[in-house]
């Protein structure tokens, strides 16, 4: 149905003192319909450019992104965006940001009031759908994030960070509700994060990506999330396996950094 | 000098007695009361209500005291209004001495009144009688009634006993008496502490002229019409400017060859002050309607073109994508997105452009103009009639700041957002 086929996607920023940085290169990558994707990698290492090429922000200098058969060329509604903080609409109230994209698709208010309210109250939020967006909390607002992309029935989910300013409690609910909508909705999800747990929670695949030039650095396949749906995430994180995976990750991440490090100091020697 | 004295110590006085006594008595329970360190945080500095209520009333007292005002209690020492007298002594050319006195007469500001009778009294030098204004001085010729004038030789050469000659001054019984240098009297009266009315009239005087002039008019217009005329300029110069300088500030937010074929016009204009472009305007559209309207039109212009750019740069990236991403056409980013995060900037450049304009269309009206608030107070100021141009001042700035206010007031009312995000 939905895939998404990535093809040895190249970025390159030229800056204004001629020097280049290249944040892709070589990307390749086949996301089948339904999955959730999670991506890693040490700050800078291209995750945010690589996420604005797939929702059609950015072109490419290398490389082709298709959904469905046909090129990204430019944002869409079929791929939908949840921004860390900051992207909602403070004139308008939770409602009427949650059905911005169905209103803006010209739909009659009936054919998507229900769907809205159902989305509402999935992100218990029903109580607040006449509130303005400035007085809810960071993580309510996360939340009128996630039902507004939902309400617009994207294909694909992409998500920068989108808890990544939020507090450990509230980010666990979260990581929660993710899940759950997923199982419901059957979107293909796209998730960055700077958290290898979240990555490890939520990720049925787990995308490493390696800095300078960015890339893909190892690929997991992995069971937490098909088996958390609906449980309590800290059982999940006792899984022994899930500690064995979290360690190997981190250091994994570790070493990137230090190599970075080490470049940078060769680089001044 | 002693006013600016008098109003700090009222300023230092009122400051204690708030603070100290009525603090204790009004005890505020909000969150901005329990914050410690105020010194610094701007948002804990709350302008305190008492002080504003005093300095205005300490303002207005000021005034009607150094104006003698009925509405207020105390003044100043006024200037002396009454009898009053004073002797001279009078040389006549054989070396002779004789006294006289001067008996002066003195009115109440504005009035006028005959002199005293007084009996020419012995000797060769007679008793004078004068009688003039508060404020006003008399140049007296003592010796017109006397047996010997100065033609004679005669001259003062004393006043209350003290020797004088040309050019001295005298302290005498409430006033002064100077000599001047062909050898008369000058009498001036006590001054006292008060303001003369043809340099600052008292309240009531203005609150008169208010109502003689709402009703009767000055220069052909009643003051309402005056204001009115300002005020409808204003507004129709602003509402032009902002017609033609949001959508324009817009378009050179969201297109590079807009913002390149204007960012040299506005950018040259924004800095040229709008009163100096009166001149040519009244060079190329007179000194009408038409004129004032062209020259208001170009205040707000810039302004509004600017804080509407400005708008457009301030919204965050990343609404204008989650907008796009949700499938909203370019003209719905345009209408659903940009135009309102922009209406805080557009009110804050709105309430510059209101007071820009104001101030300008009274600079405008103080040159040339058959009618308003500015050309109402240049024609009585060519008459001396302070207390009308000083109505005209204080109605100006309560005008405008009205203005203000409603603005202000429309703003939290429209963008309720603003500063929440
Ligand atoms: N507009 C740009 N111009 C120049 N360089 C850029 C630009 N955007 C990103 N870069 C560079 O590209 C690289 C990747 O940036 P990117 O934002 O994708 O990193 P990231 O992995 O999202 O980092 P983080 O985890 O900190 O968000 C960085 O080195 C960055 O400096
Ligand atoms: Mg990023």
């Amino acid at each position: 149905m939905s895939k998404l086929s990535i093809n040895n996607l190249s970025m390159r920023f030229d800056l204004p003192n001629g020097s280049f940085v290249q944040a892709l290169k070589d990307v390749s990558l086949e996301i089948e319909s339904g999955e959730l994707m999670s991506v890693l990698g040490p700050s800078g290492c291209g995750k945010t450019t690589f996420l604005n090429i797939l929702a059609g922000f950015l072109s490419p200098t290398e490389g082709t992104v298709t959904l469905n058969g046909h090129a990204v060329t430019g944002p869409s509604a079929e791929r939908g965006m949840v921004f860390q903080q900051g992207a909602l609409f403070e004139w308008m109230s939770v409602r009427d940001n949650v059905s911005f994209g169905p209103r803006m698709a010209g739909r009659k208010k009936k054919d998507y009031m229900d769907n809205v309210n159902h989305l509402l109250d999935v992100v218990g939020l029903q109580d607040f759908k006449d509130k303005s967006v400035y007085e809810l909390s960071g993580g309510m607002q996360q939340r009128v994030a996630l039902a507004r992309c939902l309400a617009n029935d994207p294909d694909v989910i992409l998500m920068d960070e989108p808890l990544g300013a939020l507090d450990a409690l509230t980010r666990e609910k979260m990581q929660g509700l993710v899940l759950k909508l997923w199982k419901e909705t059957g979107k293909t999800i796209i998730l960055i994060t700077h958290s290898v747990e979240e990555a490890l929670l939520l990720g049925q695949r787990l995308l490493v990506m390696a800095p300078r030039p960015g890339r893909i650095h190892k690929e997991y396949r992995l069971p937490f999330a098909a088996a958390g749906v609906g449980k309590d995430l800290r059982v999940v994180k006792r899984d022994p396996e899930f500690g064995e995976k979290r360690e190997e990750i981190l250091s994994m991440i570790w070493d990137m950094e230090e190599e970075i490090m080490g470049r940078t100091e060769e680089a001044k020697a | 000098m002693i006013v600016l004295a008098i109003y700090i110590a009222i300023f230092c006085a009122a400051f204690i007695v708030v603070r100290f006594v009525i603090s204790k008595i009004r005890v505020r329970r909000d969150f901005t009361s329990l914050k410690t360190v105020t010194f610094g945080d701007e948002s804990a500095v709350r302008p305190d209500r008492w002080a504003s209520f005093l300095s205005v009333l300490t303002l207005f007292c000021l005034w009607g005291a150094f104006t003698g005002s009925d509405w207020v209690p105390f003044h100043a020492p006024g200037p002396f209004v009454g009898d009053t007298q004073f002797t001279y002594t009078m040389e006549a050319p054989d070396g002779a001495r004789d006294d006289a006195t001067v008996h002066a007469r003195v009115f109440p500001a504005g009035e006028k009144g005959d002199p005293q009778d007084v009996a020419p009294g012995d000797g060769f030098a007679k008793d004078d009688s004068i009688a003039l204004a508060a404020w006003r001085s008399d140049l007296l010729l003592m010796d017109k009634n006397d047996e010997f004038t100065r033609k004679d030789g005669a001259k003062v050469v004393a006043i209350d006993g003290q020797p004088v000659s040309p050019g001295s001054r005298i302290e005498v019984a409430n006033g002064t008496v100077a000599v001047t240098s062909k050898g008369s009297l000058n009498f001036v009266p006590d001054p006292g502490m008060q303001m003369e009315p043809i340099w600052l009239p008292s309240p009531e005087a203005v609150v008169a002229r208010v109502k003689e002039i709402s009703v009767r008019g000055y220069q052909n217009f009643t003051l309402w019409e005056h204001l009115y005329w300002s005020l409808f300029r204003v507004i129709v110069g602003f509402l032009c400017g902002a017609i033609v300088g949001i959508p324009l500030g817009y378009a050179m937010g969201l297109s590079g060859w807009f913002r390149g074929w204007f960012d040299p016009i506005v950018e040259f204009m924004r800095p040229v002050p709008p009163l100096a472009l009166i001149p040519l305007v009244i060079i190329w559209a007179g000194i009408g309607e038409s004129g004032k309207i062209i020259l208001l039109f170009l205040a707000a212009l810039w302004i509004m073109a600017i804080s509407a750019r400005a708008g457009v740069s301030g919204v965050a990236i990343s609404k204008v994508h989650a907008a796009y991403s949700l499938g909203a056409s370019r003209w719905q980013v345009l209408r659903y997105v940009i135009v309102p995060n922009s209406l805080p900037e557009i009110f804050t450049g709105a309430r510059v452009a209101m007071g820009v304009c104001w101030g300008t269309v009274v600079a405008a009206e103080l040159v040339a103009a058959e009618k308003g608030a500015g050309m109402m107070i240049m024609v009585a100021s060519r008459f001396q009639l302070t207390d009308v141009v000083l109505m005209g001042i204080i109605l100006i700035g309560v005008i405008g700041f009205s203005i203000d206010i409603l603005m202000r007031k429309a703003e939290d009312w429209l963008v309720p957002w603003k500063g929440r995000t």
